[in-house]
């Protein structure tokens, strides 16, 4: 008898790759379904009970660094124009209490949606002459921080506006699309295995109430985009670039399907 | 600018223990990590901390680059009398950070 073929090792190599990208290819037994309104759990119930402790003490919960910078820049002139936040929109106390949870949000002057970070830079170009901050700047991520604690404990209340739904309806699409090599969507994580563990760290809902959030494991403050960035690397997709109408879409789909969760920020998470 | 965050309770009955934290906003860079050129960046860490109460230190701390970036202290003392607490954060390079807050003890 002919004695058979060893296969060589890149070979079988090969063989297990392709049963492997069959495997993660071949269609989930079930089709993700959204969450419930009332199952809609923030990130933070996932968490450890330090982590949980960080974020609910304002001594201890490293966001507030940030917060205290944002309200400084709040009453900064800034640019040509010599402008402070405050100089048009007042004790932000009062101003901006409910306007994170209100963002992403169509903005008629550029006839495309902002989310919260763009509208600042959308004020700097248009009312303080400033040049716009870049993505995770601190100066942009303190902002945020700032305008997001006046928000803390309001429910996310998404616009209803007409605009905005097709937005959501992108987003959406984008949140149930598969990505990367690993060729998975976030809805097959945040939808259908959340309370589940990758490793040993729990699937969370993947809500977004909290950003911008200050990760220990980033030791610093990082946005919601960020976030998502890391997201799609994990797949092995090419992330989208920053301020992208992608990720903005992904964000309003996402404060859609977090809609009733209180805005925690500044949240802390592991 | 550096940013510290203190917290030290407004109010105490002499004798009490009262609980204090400090928090800074600081990198720590650990002097271990390299740049995207491929250069050290250099070490950069807090490596000192002290807390006097009234003049006398009552907490110090040394810092080595394992601890965290925005490193936070939370140490109890003794309220003795009405005073001032300086809390100081010496940098690598000499560079001091303070911060005070007032204690009323009655």
């Amino acid at each position: 008898m002919r004695p058979r073929p060893r296969l060589r090792w890149t070979e079988v190599v090969r063989a297990r790759a392709v049963v492997l990208a069959l495997a993660l290819a071949a269609p989930a037994a079930a089709e993700p379904v959204p969450i419930t309104p009332a199952e809609r759990r923030s990130g933070i119930t996932f968490a450890g009970p330090q982590t949980q402790g960080l974020q609910a003490d304002d001594t201890a919960n490293p966001g507030m660094l940030f917060v205290l910078d944002g309200a400084q820049l709040w009453q900064a002139p800034a640019g040509s124009a010599q402008r402070a936040c405050a100089d048009c929109h007042g004790a932000a106390e009062h101003s901006m209490r409910g306007v994170a949870a209100r963002y992403p949000a169509f903005d008629a002057a550029s006839g495309a949606a902002l989310d919260l970070s763009g509208r600042i830079n959308a004020c700097r170009t248009r009312h303080q002459d400033a040049p716009q901050l870049a993505s995770e700047e601190p100066g942009l991520l303190a902002l945020a921080a700032f305008v997001g604690f006046q928000s803390r404990g309001l429910p996310l209340a998404p616009p209803q506006d007409p605009p905005m739904a097709a937005v959501r309806k992108e987003g959406r699409r984008l949140y149930e699309t598969r990505m990367g090599q690993l060729r998975l969507s976030c809805a097959e994580c945040h939808d259908a295995l959340w309370a589940n563990r990758l490793g040993s760290s729990p699937i969370t809902q993947g809500q977004a109430g909290a950003y911008p959030i200050y990760r220990l494991e980033w030791q610093g403050l990082g946005s919601l985009q960020r976030r998502m960035r890391a997201c799609m690397s994990g797949v092995r997709a090419e992330p989208f670039a920053p301020g992208a109408p992608e990720f903005i879409a992904l964000e309003a789909y996402l404060a859609e399907r977090g809609a009733g969760l209180p805005v925690e920020t500044p949240g802390v998470r592991p | 600018m550096t940013r510290t965050l203190v917290n030290v309770p407004k109010t105490a009955r002499r004798g009490d223990v009262v609980e204090i934290r400090a928090m800074i906003a600081h990198p720590m860079e650990t002097g271990y990590r390299n740049g995207p050129d491929g250069a050290a960046i250099p070490r950069r860490i807090i490596h000192r901390f002290t807390c006097t109460y009234g003049g006398e230190e009552v907490f110090a701390a040394d810092f080595h680059p394992a601890v965290g970036a925005n490193p936070y202290v939370a140490f109890s003392t003794v309220a003795i009398e009405s005073s001032t607490l300086t809390f100081t954060w010496i940098e690598d390079g000499g560079a001091v950070h303070a911060a005070t807050a007032e204690i009323a003890v009655d």
